[in-house]
């Protein structure tokens, strides 16, 4: 992003965790409180950074191997006759989908609270911002009237 | 029963064009054809676009816009192939006029659609400004609020409205639909708020504002109870006090029940089709007044459409659920994900029986919907049987054109609601009444 831009930046998805990366501006006459947003949102976008890159890893790898140990039991090798990457047909997979959604229940429902707590904080301290700035907008008005 | 059998045969989604039928006067027609058109087209190019993102495996970058640009091939090609069919609704409502401008709107909207896809897919590889910019801001409202589903809902609200038993009311019609629309926006806010990882993590939702920051979370929220906080109120003070009380508890259940709920435990299913059930219901409180047998029933036939659609929808997208924590029972339990398709499916053909029990239609209803009933069960069959993609895809498209026929069907064997010996005094009183519509 350039330099003298007052705005954060957004960019295209991450390749392992799917989210978009933000580069926040900091101000110069940052408050405290503005400082604290900034800090939260930071936060929470490397926490979630965090968990979706290795949650979809973790995703990758075991469908690979899912996928390798079932044709090695069809006694089929990954790659056929032309070098086509053999794959599983959709009801194949089903069960690994099923097992992958089960194992990972409880890190999801981790996951949920902490994010939920998350979303509401920044969003609320978001509205304090918001509103602190449109009174100081306001008062400035006044006294330039 | 002719131009029934017309429409069903084009293959087109149709909507329950029971608005065109109470409304008399050219303008009105004008209106509520171009809405119906509107909505036909983006519902084909909507779910086209949902299953053809399905279809994509998680793919890198530089194949996406040209696999992109491939879906809109195939769009487009979807879109002109609806236009040839126009003659048909000619008897229905328009002029030749009307029809050019329809098929002009509807070159516009594929025109925009490969824009906006094209833009999408730009997007991604560039770095954005996270600065709000006015003229945006209207898609963006649109998309947040998930406007086109807004619609849908709108509809089989006005669909329950126009099977109670009462005189047409324009006024209370109006400010039901606007209530119920303005509470859907809330309500689909709120979801997307709720539910950003996630998205971002889904092929189907990659591209909704919140995730690419095009919004910011305060914003969306205050979004939300601006359009909710009007939405209950004109509906409890415009319309009745129960109708808001529908509105609100539907509100809290789909945010507060069913968007946790899809991570917790399939149960979230039954949640979410009460949530689809509720609209119609509270057309019919918002005409009558009261909770009657026909507002349940009208609320039981949405209840049991929702689950062959959404089974269906859900089977294609198993990985993705998968991966993104949700608990479906396409996943988790796809023998009952299956069986509770059929059962609905059979479930739709006694509850279209219970309708004139109910004295809500005539014994035609049954007798004309039987086909259309037989026809979406037999499919749920051969998907329990099948279990496989191309079964659950017929099974889904199928469900999209059962309902607004059905709906429409419905309407038109609708039971008037005064005597058959009054018929004759009807008709000399003039407009502002329900009229029955007869057969040839």
């Amino acid at each position: 992003p350039p330099a003298h831009s007052r705005n954060d930046w957004i960019g295209p998805p991450d390749k392992h965790s799917n989210l978009r990366p933000v580069i926040f501006y900091v101000p110069p006459e940052e408050s405290p409180l503005e400082r604290r947003l900034r800090e939260a949102r930071q936060e929470a976008h490397a926490c979630d950074q965090r968990f979706w890159a290795r949650h979809n890893r973790a995703f990758s790898q075991e469908k690979e191997e899912f996928i390798y140990s079932r044709l090695k039991a069809k006694g089929l090798e990954m790659r056929d006759g032309t070098g086509q990457k053999a794959t599983l047909n959709a009801e194949e997979m089903a069960d690994f989908y099923k097992d992958f959604l089960s194992r990972n229940f409880r890190k999801h429902m981790q996951y949920n609270r902490d994010w939920y707590k998350r979303n509401f904080t920044i969003t609320f301290l978001m509205g304090q911002v918001a509103l602190v700035r449109a009174l100081r907008w306001l008062r400035w008005k006044k006294k330039n009237v | 029963g002719l131009f029934v059998w017309h429409l069903k045969n084009t293959g087109v989604r149709q909507l329950p064009c029971c608005l065109a039928r109470l409304c008399r006067g050219a303008n009105d027609r004008l209106i509520t054809f171009q809405y119906f058109s509107f909505l036909k087209r983006m519902y084909v190019t909507q779910y086209h676009n949902d299953l053809s993102q399905r279809a994509k495996p998680k793919s890198e970058a530089v194949v996406s816009p040209f696999r992109e640009l491939q879906q809109l091939e195939q769009e487009k090609k979807v879109i002109h192939k609806i236009s040839p069919i126009s003659p048909v609704q000619q008897p229905l409502s328009e002029t030749s006029s009307r029809k050019e401008l329809r098929e002009k709107t509807l070159t516009a909207e594929s025109e925009e659609l490969v824009t906006s896809v094209r833009a999408g897919s730009k997007d991604d590889r560039q770095w954005k400004e996270m600065k709000l910019r006015l003229d945006d801001l209207p898609g963006i409202l649109a998309r947040l609020s998930k406007i086109k589903l807004t619609a849908l809902v709108v509809s089989t609200a006005s669909a329950g409205f126009a099977m109670a038993p009462v005189p047409f009311d324009l006024t209370c019609f109006l400010l039901a639909s606007l209530g119920t629309g303005l509470a859907s926006c809330a309500a689909n806010s709120i979801n997307q708020f709720f539910e950003v990882p996630f998205d971002s993590n889904m092929n189907r939702t990659k591209n909704r504002p919140l995730v690419r920051g095009q919004i910011s979370p305060l914003l969306a929220v205050c979004f939300a109870a601006s359009c909710g906080v009007p939405g209950i109120a004109l509906l409890t003070l415009g319309v009745n006090p129960l109708t808001g009380a529908l509105g609100a508890f539907n509100i809290f259940l789909y945010t507060c029940c069913y968007t946790p709920m899809k991570r917790m435990s399939i149960a979230n299913t039954w949640v979410g089709a009460v949530v689809g059930a509720i609209p119609p219901v509270m057309g019919w409180t918002a005409a009558t007044g009261s909770l009657d047998a026909g507002a349940l029933l009208l609320g039981g036939i949405l209840y049991s459409w929702q689950f062959p659609h959404f089974n269906a929808l859900s089977w294609g997208l198993r990985e993705d659920y998968s991966r993104g924590g949700y608990c479906m029972m396409s996943v988790t339990h796809p023998e009952l994900c299956r069986r509770v398709a059929l059962r609905h499916c059979l479930a739709l053909i006694g509850l279209s029986t219970a309708a004139p029990v109910l004295d809500i239609t005539t014994w035609t209803f049954p007798v004309v919907s039987l086909p259309i009933n037989l026809y979406i069960s037999y499919l749920g069959f051969r998907f329990y049987r099948d279990a496989d993609r191309s079964s659950s895809r017929k099974l889904f498209f199928c469900s999209l054109w059962h309902l607004p026929m059905l709906l429409l069907v419905m309407f038109t064997c609708k039971k008037s609601f005064l005597e058959k010996e009054d018929k004759g005094d009807l008709l000399s009183e003039g407009p502002g009444r329900a009229m029955e519509i007869r057969l040839p």
